[in-house]
């Protein structure tokens, strides 16, 4: 009780100090909050989050369902991805995709040591923007792919089975059974992976990309001479862009974790009717995700999926 | 079109389930070592053995879920996941083995419901999905299933809001609505407590005197003796003993048979 009054002391004088410190140059703040060259910046990590995010899961699954493949050479490879890009700082790798040109100088296609049918410069075919969400996606798709391996490996092995033996084939399995499942084990985790992905944009300076929210505020404090207030302002809307993911990860967990879960065997209770918390068909979110799910070791490409939600 | 073929060739004397030497290895372990029987249309066969004998293993053979190691499984005078031609035997793509396990029924010892589907909806899935009829008439076969095992008024519960008899019940409809020509039981009531043994076994036995060709493994002695058309007793991956249920539960020939029915008697 004493320790809690403490800190609402502390913190409030913590405030009005602020408040009345000219360093924090609060009106600079105010003004460069809703400066245009400030939103448009936002706006930029924005997308590179979203770019990265979405190719990251549809590799992450990939990757996933290559590790838990019964061919040793597809898990091998699997198993190397992820050593090389969850072994490495993330802003090393970044900086490693703004070289990349100097290593490959263009991108041909065409038979190897042949001479290539199409060839292009590697500068003009890949911007910095482009490098940024490519480095982000990758090393991001290596975290990706233990959540959605923890995911798919937490559902009963008796679900696919069943499903199976239904007659269904292995993506109707994956997409109507296995996946909708495995959402409750994979959702809170990408969750955060989205919010540490928010933060996570502000290193592509490393490439160098300089278009997106903190390397634009450092950029215009460099002509200023003003660096505290952009780093403030900076700050604000990245607490804006996670408070709004965290208020969506709340619902969305709550949306997953109904009628999952709870499996019972035999002692269960015959009464407690299905009440109004649980209704519906647990949706298959995320880009089509699903449908990009290899086989492991059966299936025939193309088969009669019908990508999951109705 | 060889589906037609095969029905064409079809008589009443062809058996349901035919297993000529069928043989199962998972790597070094051989857990079927050349097992030969027969079901006949309309008959139900109730498979005894102790653990690890190689039951479940059987079942899945059949449906496909395991493949043989040598060996030929037929239903209905259709090969089980290969196709022969010229003498030689090709295993089918997976496409052509679901098609095959959709006129097979299966029920797992632990119910495996689907557990993010209602009752109705898990009834409903597969002859939506797999074989893509419209959906008010899969929903009102559906209805009627549930009503067949006792269970019209729990439609649209979740599985975990069941009791085990209760899903055991709703997976034995749901195995029904792909209308299947062959039943296969592992342990169905295994995993019950006993007084919810009986409502699944009344449903077992109803279906069976509606001429529904059932394999059943099960330790239910009782039930072996009033439906069962033959016992087949399994050890070690080989058939020990089969016949009448009531002759080898009364007159078991083999120690093995004699040994293992002192147990479960
Ligand atoms: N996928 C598998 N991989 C390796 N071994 C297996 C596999 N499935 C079953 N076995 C082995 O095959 C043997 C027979 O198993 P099976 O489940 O068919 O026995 P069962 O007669 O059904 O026994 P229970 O009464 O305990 O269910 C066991 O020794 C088991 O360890
Ligand atoms: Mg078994």
């Amino acid at each position: 009780m004493v320790f809690a009054v403490l800190l609402v002391a502390i913190f409030a004088f913590f405030v009005i100090d602020a408040a009345f410190r000219p360093a924090y140059d609060w009106p600079a703040v105010g003004k460069y909050l809703f400066d245009r060259r400030i939103s448009m910046a936002a706006l930029v990590t924005i997308e590179l989050t979203v770019f990265s995010m979405v190719i990251a899961i549809i590799l992450g699954v990939i990757l996933a369902v290559m590790r838990l493949s019964p061919n040793p050479v597809v898990k091998a490879v699997a198993w190397f991805y992820l050593w090389i890009f969850r072994g490495t700082p993330v802003y090393v790798q970044l900086t490693i995709w703004g070289l990349i040109s100097l290593i490959y100088t263009s991108i041909d296609i065409g038979l190897p040591f042949m001479t290539p049918w199409i060839s292009f410069s590697t500068n003009a075919a890949l911007n910095t923007f482009t490098l940024a969400v490519i480095g982000l996606a990758l090393n991001e798709a290596a975290y990706m792919a233990e959540i959605v391996r923890a995911g798919l490996l937490s559902v009963d092995k008796g679900q696919e089975e069943a499903s199976v033996a239904l007659g269904m084939s292995w993506s109707q399995t994956m997409t109507r059974v296995i996946l909708p499942q495995s959402m409750r084990v994979i959702i809170p985790p990408t969750g955060n992976e989205v919010i540490s992905m928010l933060k996570t944009t502000s290193l592509v300076t490393a490439v160098p990309f300089s278009l997106e929210l903190f390397t634009r505020s450092r950029d215009i404090s460099a002509e200023t001479f003003n660096p505290i207030p952009l780093l403030i302002v900076a700050s604000i809307w990245y607490l804006f862009f996670t408070s709004i993911l965290m208020v969506g990860q709340y619902f969305l967990e709550k949306r997953f974790s109904r009628g999952v879960g709870d499996r019972q065997t035999d002692k269960s209770d015959p009464a407690a009717p299905t009440t109004g918390a649980i209704t519906g068909v647990v949706p298959v979110v995320g880009a089509g995700q699903p449908t990009v799910v290899l086989p492991p070791k059966t299936d025939a490409p193309g088969t009669t999926g019908d990508g999951g939600a109705r | 079109m060889s589906a037609t073929t095969a029905r064409a060739a079809t008589s009443v004397d062809v058996p349901m389930v035919l297993a000529e030497q069928v043989t199962k290895s998972f790597g070094s372990n051989q857990v079927l070592k050349g097992i030969t029987l027969e079901v006949k249309r309309g008959e139900v066969m109730c498979l005894v053995g102790p653990s690890g004998s190689g039951k479940s293993t059987f079942l899945r053979c059949i449906n496909h879920l395991e493949v043989l190691s040598a060996g030929r499984l037929s239903v209905d005078g259709e090969l089980i996941g290969y196709r022969e031609s010229n003498g030689k035997l090709y295993e089918m793509a997976p496409k052509e083995a679901s098609k095959q396990r959709r006129d097979i029924g299966m029920v797992f010892q632990r119910f495996n419901l689907f557990p993010h589907m209602t009752a109705l909806q898990n009834v409903m899935e597969a002859p939506l999905r797999v074989k893509g009829l419209p959906k008010a008439k899969v929903e009102s076969t559906a209805r009627d299933l549930l009503a067949r095992v006792g269970l019209a008024d729990r439609a649209d519960y979740y599985p975990a809001h069941l009791s085990g008899g209760q899903q055991q019940r709703v997976a034995i409809a749901r195995a029904l609505a792909m209308e299947p020509k062959l039943m296969l039981f592992d342990e169905p009531t295994s995993a019950l407590d006993p007084e919810l043994v009986g409502e699944v076994l009344d449903v077992m036995k109803g279906l069976a005197k509606e001429g529904m060709t059932m394999i059943v493994v099960t330790h239910e002695m009782g039930f072996a003796r009033e439906v069962a058309d033959s016992l087949v007793f399994m050890d070690a991956g080989v058939v020990v003993e089969s016949g009448l249920p009531s002759e080898v539960l009364a007159n078991p020939r083999h120690a093995r048979t004699q040994a293992f029915l002192s147990k479960v008697l």
